[in-house]
């Protein structure tokens, strides 16, 4: 079974967005939410880097770990997916979360969070695949169609990877040592805890 | 510490919850079809359709149970890489985007805006019907009535005034077909007053480059960037003008482990990916490149035999190049000597070296001259005319390429022609129009005793409409004043001094505005009435081809249906063709069925007419051909292989030129100038279009004769095996090659000539026989000719350096002037008295911070249409300005804090409000804004002057209220790149 993951290699990354609308669009995410966002660190100076960043999909999510309600549960395929009919929109998740990914509509005036909206590697949620049920709470369910989450499908210049763990790792793996440079998976060794060694 | 529950048991996926029994989280169509209801419906369809258009499992908002899904292929309607955009339809609703993935172009990517195009035909914020201004409010009215207005009102300012005084600004979002047809339109509405973006984008590359080699367009693509191994960006910023573009450039980067220089004000997201980012002074192109050319020649590192046997004038560029000595470049740009030797010897050794560029060389007062250095840099160092090398040069919008190939302009006819009376002929023998007929569409004016025909004058650049409205009439060379501005798809912020041309919208007796949203026309001024929004769709709601900037042309099928009252640009030019009383003319060959125009018709016409830049080999079959065989195409080459039915041996869009009829089958040209391909391989030589040789004076004051053919280079298989002019019927005699015409290529050739069919050239034969005949022997009907470092009819044959007419520095304007005062295109140009004003003032003083301006990623051009789109405007929602901390700190300014912004020459006391961006990216003493706000002008909010509904989500102060005079001397280029402003906290 594949281990399905993110990889973003920031020597590639351009902040261009892409993966940013190519979310919105494929899953009519309303404005104010962002289950992806691009980050740029040492802005306008040399070293200028930018990765793009979304839920990870984490080997034993915090998120899980943390909520108080057991919305989370973790697909065949590793994908952290949850239940906004079990979600209580507490926000412990997004306390726990490393990179920021639980998202909250507002719903009142007074700060009260509407259910928890994420990433969901384009894998939809508990409803049955393909619905309009599913498509309304958690957007399209593209894994369940034999593809890839979109975001990384349209990355302008292929910085953006998802898919199976190991085949991902193996790209960027012939990538640095075909270009002689590399700054390492952003992020897995939190999410995943382990690196890629080249 | 959290505790991890690595003992937990992955759930099962959504998927086998979903489906008891079912394998785990795989699912078949079947399945899918059986689940989703689709099985009736779905399969019935199948019969109906091809297997491959019908959507399988697909994403999206599910379709309705039962009804079936197409994909339609269309191009991204932003920048000019073009990509591909897939689109799922369903029910005549787009309801999803899929990537792309056989594209050779994009191979399934996207950037922000073309990953969020399908909003742009849900359009909230689209303009929904025709409306026109009654006494200040937008009021809807129907189609017809307001064509008939349209008409009525330019007709009375045609009898008042003639038509000079009407202004059509049209696209470079028009397909191919529409910026022909609207530059046909101009025809036969009897004016040269016709342009459109490329005058504010590449306008200087265009005469600049083609002044130097024949052809003023990219030389390469962006694939074949692939094969570089230095890459030197000057003035541009693809990462976020182009941020497909990356894909290959970085690719190539790390594949060829490949130099990649960037030389820019500002430390953008592209010099971010640089291996050596050099920070310049904003307006001192010029010295920099000469500054690398001394070290080139002192040290003997440039190509001595491509210079021999390709280059003209070299060595007035040597000239020149000495007073540029490492002192004095350091003087004028601040670059230490080693930095630019470096540059310059990488570029130089370690070959093939492109150079890329976008509008930090183009929009200057000496725009055409700074692409002129760039090319002499190239050709000193042989880095044209083969694979990786060459000037790679990143148009701006999606069609500006095609727009201006087809004449979209105040200086030629489709295709570059021009507008001599021959040009004249040419193009009336293609639409079947009678000559005389269309020379009395034309007034004739009398000057100095003399008439001058209008027909053959050059127009009014886009960039001068209002002071060609608000100059007294004696100043503008015609016949009356601009009153009427025609805007079919062009933004009102993208020129720069906007106060005044918020004055000279005031006083235009007629304003139309056809556009998918009003854009800023619609609400700069004060305007009561006589001013129409007419709703024109975008490139999905209609089929047409478009001109990626590597030359190759893709068709985009019509995805929808144009939403809301909006019809197509086609269309929309029949009505008011009709109206005008010329359609019958003007569509003679064209279908018009129930008032819908044949898209495919149109390009069969300048297929016909098309010779001259290889438009003629281009069918709409071929192209779609290569639409559906996108896969077949290689990545770097961009050809298909030989043996591949459809498309076997063409390069990837058929790039122009694409010579001959589309039977003969030219592959088109990947890369220009490229010997080292037969021309039937889309192989090539420099142009010959300056004539066979050039008489010199020399210091002595006797003169010498020189030849400007090549000197023993010619493209492989060539039966002439050394420079040779360009190909006629008379050459075929001589050459005994005529017998090779057939019959009725010999008969088209004598009615074009007449009584002198000696004299048709290859760019006016109709048959495409002479072009046919001269490939066949392996020559180039163009002729085989010498590159120019010296383009003896430009004002700086040789560029020289002269500093921006508001430049930071006035103590070397007295060495390095603007060019004297001109008329130019119509309307006096006194750049030099402005400059000299600004120096003798002080002006420098008073506002010492540098003002450049550029592009976001999320945002195109005057950016009504971006700004409309939900998930693009969520991404940039401020107007702001970047500034360096020191400057920053000098005026107590934080980052993100409003700030005052105000230019020389903007109404005394007047300010622009917007945010500050503190950062480093700029340089200290410059600051950067992006160009496409606007909705704000001059701290004022015009939301409530839009159509209710209509306005952009996000409004914002456009940096051309801030931007000032400078016009480049050969194209009016504007000078927005250079100028100076003040900066106070708000």
């Amino acid at each position: 079974m594949a281990r399905m993951k993110f990889l973003c290699d920031a020597d590639r990354c351009i902040e261009c967005n892409a993966c940013v609308t190519a979310c919105k669009n494929e899953h009519e995410v309303p404005w104010g939410i962002n289950r992806r966002r691009v980050v740029t660190i040492n802005d306008g100076k040399p070293g200028e880097r930018s990765v793009t960043m979304a839920c990870m999909h984490c080997t034993d999510a915090p998120c899980a770990a943390v909520c108080p309600v057991n919305c989370f549960y973790t697909t065949a395929d590793a994908v952290v997916l949850h239940s906004k009919d079990l979600c209580i929109g507490c926000g412990y998740c997004f306390y726990a979360c490393p990179f920021g990914a639980p998202q909250y509509p507002r719903v009142g005036n007074f700060g009260s969070r509407g259910k928890m909206d994420k990433c969901t590697f384009c894998a939809g949620g508990p409803e049955a695949d393909n619905t309009e049920a599913e498509f309304v709470k958690y957007g399209t369910n593209r894994l369940a169609e034999g593809k890839l989450p979109l975001c990384a499908e349209m990355c302008s210049t292929k910085s953006l990877l998802a898919g199976d763990g190991e085949i991902i790792a193996q790209i960027y793996r012939e990538r640095v040592v075909k270009r002689g440079y590399g700054s390492g998976a952003w992020g897995w060794r939190t999410a995943y805890r382990e690196t890629i060694a080249t | 510490m959290l505790i991890k529950r690595t003992e937990r048991q992955a759930r099962r996926s959504a998927l086998t919850q979903a489906l008891p029994g079912q394998s785990e989280a795989s699912l078949d169509r079947r399945s899918f079809l059986r689940r989703s209801g689709l099985v009736a419906g779905g399969l019935a369809a199948l019969g109906t359709l091809p297997l491959a258009s019908v959507r399988k499992a697909e994403a999206g908002p599910p379709p309705k149970p039962g009804a079936a899904v197409t994909i339609r292929k269309n191009i991204c309607t932003h920048c000019s890489v073009g990509c591909t955009v897939v689109a799922e339809v369903s029910d005549g609703v787009w309801i999803g985007q899929e990537p792309g993935w056989d594209s050779p172009i994009n191979r399934g990517s996207h950037c922000a805006k073309g990953a969020s195009v399908r909003e742009l035909v849900h359009g909230d914020r689209r303009l929904k019907y025709p409306m026109k201004l009654v006494n200040g409010q937008w009021t809807k009215i129907s189609w017809d009535t307001a064509i008939s207005e349209i008409g009525d009102k330019m007709q009375a300012i045609r009898e008042k005034s003639g038509p000079d005084s009407v202004y059509w600004l049209g696209s470079a979002k028009f397909s191919n077909e529409g910026s022909y047809l609207f530059r046909k339109f101009a025809a036969y509405w009897g004016t040269n007053n016709v342009d459109h973006q490329a005058r504010i984008c590449h306008s200087t590359t265009v005469a600049g480059v083609a002044n130097t080699w024949g052809y003023g367009a990219m030389t390469n693509s962006y694939n074949d960037i692939r094969n570089s191994k230095t890459l030197m960006i000057m003035g541009g910023n693809p990462a976020e003008a182009h941020p497909v573009s990356l894909q290959h450039l970085l690719e190539g980067k790390e594949l060829q482990r490949a130099n990649f220089i960037v030389i820019d004000p500002r430390m953008s997201r592209t010099a971010a990916h640089a291996t050596e980012y050099v920070r310049v002074r904003p307006g001192t192109h010029i010295p920099t490149i000469y500054g690398m050319l001394w070290h080139i020649f002192r040290n003997g590192w440039e190509d001595k035999q491509f210079i021999e046997q390709r280059v003209y004038g070299m060595d007035d560029v040597r000239k020149e190049v000495e007073r540029w000595n490492p002192k004095e470049v350091e003087r004028v740009t601040g670059l230490p000597e080693a930095q630019v030797r470096r540059v310059a010897e990488t570029f130089a050794k370690q070959k093939p070296s492109c150079l890329i560029w976008a509008m930090g060389q183009t929009q200057f007062s000496v725009g055409t001259a700074n692409v002129r250095a760039s090319c002499i840099l190239l050709l000193a160092t042989g880095n044209v005319g083969g694979f990786g090398n060459g000037a790679n040069i990143f148009r701006g919008h999606c069609n500006v390429q095609g727009a201006t190939d087809l004449g979209l302009d105040i200086v030629t006819l489709p295709l570059y022609y021009g507008l001599t009376e021959g040009a004249w002929k040419h193009w009336c023998r293609v639409w079947e129009t009678d000559y005389d007929w269309m020379a009395s569409r034309f007034p004739t004016r009398t000057v100095n005793g003399k008439p001058v025909k209008m027909m053959e004058t050059a127009g009014i650049p886009s960039t001068r409409w209002f002071d060609a409205t608000l100059l007294p009439q004696k100043q503008v060379q015609q016949q009356d004043n601009v009153k009427a501005m025609i805007v079919f798809g062009h933004g009102g912020n993208t020129v720069t001094r906007m106060p005044e041309a918020a004055r000279g919208i005031e006083k235009l007796d007629l304003l139309v505005v056809g556009d998918p949203h009003p854009t800023t026309w619609a609400v700069l001024g004060e305007r009561k009435d006589n001013t129409y929004l007419l709703p024109i769709c975008t490139q999905f709601e209609c089929s047409g081809s478009r001109t990626a900037s590597n030359r190759s042309l893709q068709w985009g099928e019509q995805i929808v249906k144009p939403i809301f009252e909006s019809k197509n640009d086609y269309d929309v030019m029949y009505l008011l063709a009709s109206k005008l009383g010329f359609a019958d003319r003007m569509f003679k060959n064209i279908k018009v069925e129930n008032g819908a125009v044949s898209s495919e018709d149109i390009l069969r016409e300048i297929n016909r007419g098309g010779w001259s830049t290889g438009y003629c080999g281009q069918s709409p079959e071929r192209l779609k051909a290569h639409m559906k065989n996108q896969e077949k195409f290689d990545l770097v080459t961009l050809r298909a292989p030989k043996d591949v039915p459809e498309v076997g041996g063409d390069y990837y869009g058929l790039p122009w030129p694409c010579w001959g009829t589309p039977e003969l089958r030219h592959p088109g040209t990947h890369t220009l100038y490229n010997t080292n391909l037969h021309v039937m391989d889309g192989g090539s030589t420099f142009r010959a279009r300056f004539g066979v040789e050039r008489e010199e004076k020399l210091s002595d004051g006797t003169t010498r004769k020189v030849s400007l053919l090549a000197n023993g280079s010619y493209s492989l298989g060539s039966e002439i095996r050394d420079g040779y002019p360009q190909f006629t019927y008379g050459v075929l005699k001589k050459l005994g090659w005529d017998k090779e015409l057939t019959e009725a290529e010999r008969a088209t050739i004598e009615r074009v000539g007449g009584k002198n069919a000696d004299g048709v050239s290859w760019s006016i034969d109709l048959s495409g026989g002479i072009q046919r005949v001269a490939m066949a022997h392996g020559c180039i009907h163009y002729g085989n000719g010498k590159a120019r470092a010296n383009a003896w009819n430009l004002p700086d044959p040789v560029p020289v350096h002269r500093e921006p007419i508001y430049t930071p520095r006035p103590d070397l304007v007295a060495t390095y002037p603007t060019r004297p005062n001109a008329v130019e295109f119509r309307v006096p140009n006194v750049g030099f008295d402005v400059q000299k004003t600004a120096v003798d003032k002080g002006i420098a003083k008073q506002f010492p911070l540098i003002n450049t301006s550029g592009r976001l990623v999320e945002y195109e051009g005057g950016g009504e249409e971006t700004r409309s789109n939900k998930w693009l405007a969520e991404l940039q929602q401020d107007m702001f300005i970047e500034l360096n901390p020191a400057d920053a700190a000098e005026r107590g300014i934080r980052d993100g804090a409003f700030v005052l912004v105000s230019g020389p020459e903007m109404p005394a006391g007047r300010v622009c409000r917007m945010k500050a961006l503190v950062t480093e990216r700029v340089g200290r003493g410059v600051t950067w804004c992006p160009f496409h706000f606007a909705g704000w002008f001059m701290n004022v909010d015009q939301r409530s002057k839009y159509p209710s509904g209509a306005d952009p989500i996000v409004l914002g102060e456009s940096v051309n209220t801030v931007t000032t005079y400078g016009f480049d001397p050969v194209t009016g280029m504007q000078e927005p790149k250079a100028t100076l402003c003040q900066v106070r906290a708000a």
